[in-house]
């Protein structure tokens, strides 16, 4: 692909000896040293990530609340300026059109959607197509994204960008300047472990990078690629777009009726969901392996008799237990803790237990 | 980029397992650059002894934590030799993927097979593009 975009640390990247691949049109490392380096550094210590692929799309003026309350299926009247939430944009058909967090930057007047690059175009179609009467503003170019996770990120943290408080509540985020510049510094995270998100202007990223792979030399910070990131994700069972989550899922077959708030407000497609969630057969578990394969994402579960009776969604070896782990939609009858379902592995049929989720708790245990 | 061991007395193969020749017998395994490019490997899944494999066609797989891909047979014939202790201990190919890391041994139906393998400087060529 000859138009393929580059973050701002994409010549970093190659300096560091980044493996580089193609995910969602963007030129991204999927590793340096080794993935099972860098996911170990953010379950111990620190890593930092290349987030800047990601997408923001900013809903502001008088009717920017109305706007991003109607197209969420969270309740966006409950944050004050400097919080945030996970979400949901749900279609008109029972599905979601992606999931996204989204930053009260002002409270009524001033919303960031941080979304998928996969998504990112799709989103702003249709964000403007359903827009309440708010200003959208695609503001992907303008910023970069880093995000420093770990139990030591704090460290790090407090001496590159010592006006972000250390006590900052998770889903809050701290507005600050770094060379000058405007960034906002979130409590956020797709690791499991504690952490920071930060949006940076493109011009400054660089710069922010290099800050903290210097100052945090000293915690021991490691570079990490997708493939950690990915890990890291599973080994929480966060949801993937495109893996547990797709235009056709129903949010509470994949486990976010948390995030789909249909009793104290109204949004885009929420009859339909609530119809299809009355029809749900298949609900979100995770697996572990008990015979010797990997599950992956797309192959098909079995009962003991034979019958299909679901399909992974995500699947790895965890790096923190050792385990071959993977999340699958499943039919409701073999969810339960402990129930025996067997992953057809290239024609063979094998064992594999329900087990409950988040794989491992913080610190990998 | 890294300077990979390929050895001359070898022939390859454009999926990047070398072939090594001694009389009838042809023990494969995958190259340097194989193992570099895949990363850590964690599962190996291979032929029973005994088993037919056909030229180009794939025998078993190798796994790294984000990958599957397929070890295509080298030559046509019969399965005689499988290295069973790399099914344990699948980083032996991350380690030692040209001695101790040998994946089968093949008894091949035809030496004419060995035509449309590549010899050591084609291959050469072949990883310095990438």
């Amino acid at each position: 692909m000859s138009n393929i975009k580059k973050t701002p640390l994409n010549q970093i990247h190659k300096d560091l000896g980044g493996r580089m691949v193609d995910f969602a049109g963007w030129q991204m490392p999927v590793q340096y040293e080794g993935l099972r380096q860098e996911h170990n550094a953010v379950r111990k210590n620190v890593g930092l990530f290349d987030v800047s692929h990601m997408g923001e799309i900013r809903a502001k003026g008088p009717n920017a609340l109305k706007t991003v309350e109607w197209l969420t299926t969270n309740l966006v009247s409950q944050l004050e300026s400097g919080q945030a939430q996970y979400t949901l944009l749900p279609n008109d058909k029972g599905g979601v059109v992606d999931d996204l967090i989204v930053y009260c930057i002002e409270k009524d007047a001033d919303y960031l959607l941080c979304v998928n690059a996969s998504n990112k175009n799709k989103d702003l179609e249709w964000v403007i197509e359903n827009n309440q009467g708010a200003d959208i503003i695609d503001e992907s170019d303008y910023w970069g994204q880093i995000a420093l996770q770990g139990p030591r990120a704090t460290n790090v943290m407090k001496v590159v960008m010592p006006d972000v408080p250390e006590n900052l509540p998770s889903f809050e985020f701290a507005t600050v300047k770094f060379e000058g510049e405007t960034c906002y510094v979130a409590r956020t995270g797709y690791t499991g472990e504690d952490g920071f998100e930060v949006f940076v202007p493109a011009t400054k990223t660089v710069a922010l990078w290099k800050s903290f792979m210097e100052k945090g030399a000293a915690e021991n910070i490691a570079p990490c690629g997708l493939g950690a990131r990915d890990t890291l994700r599973t080994e929480m069972r966060f949801p993937l777009y495109g893996n547990e989550i797709d235009d056709t899922t129903n949010p509470y077959q994949a486990g976010l009726g948390w995030v789909t708030k249909t009793k104290n407000k109204d949004f885009l497609g929420k009859s339909v969901i609530m119809e299809g969630k009355k029809a749900l057969t298949q609900k979100l578990v995770g697996i572990v392996m008990a015979d010797r394969g990997i599950a992956r994402a797309g192959y098909p579960l079995y009962s003991k008799e034979g019958a299909e009776i679901g399909r992974v969604t995500s699947g790895t070896p965890s790096p923190s237990t050792g385990d071959n782990i993977g999340i699958a939609y499943i039919n409701k009858d073999y969810s339960d803790l402990g129930a025996e379902v067997f992953v057809g592995i290239r024609g063979r049929q094998l064992r594999a237990k329900v087990v409950k989720t988040p794989f491992v708790q913080r610190g990998g245990k | 980029m890294a300077n990979f061991h390929v050895p001359e007395e070898n022939y390859y193969t454009k999926e990047h397992e070398w072939a090594q020749v001694d009389e009838n017998n042809v023990t494969v395994g995958i190259t340097e650059y194989a193992q570099d490019s895949l990363g850590e490997i964690v599962y190996v899944e291979l032929p029973e002894v005994g088993q037919k494999v056909t030229q180009g066609e794939p025998f078993g797989v190798v796994e790294s934590v984000k990958a599957v891909s397929d070890l295509v047979a080298p030559v046509s014939g019969t399965v005689v030799e499988v290295n069973e202790s790399i099914i344990d201990d699948p980083g032996l190919l991350n380690d030692d993927p040209m001695n101790n890391g040998w994946l089968i041994c093949i008894e091949m139906d035809t030496e004419k097979e060995l035509a449309n393998l590549m010899r050591a400087p084609d291959y050469k060529k072949l990883i310095e593009k990438k």
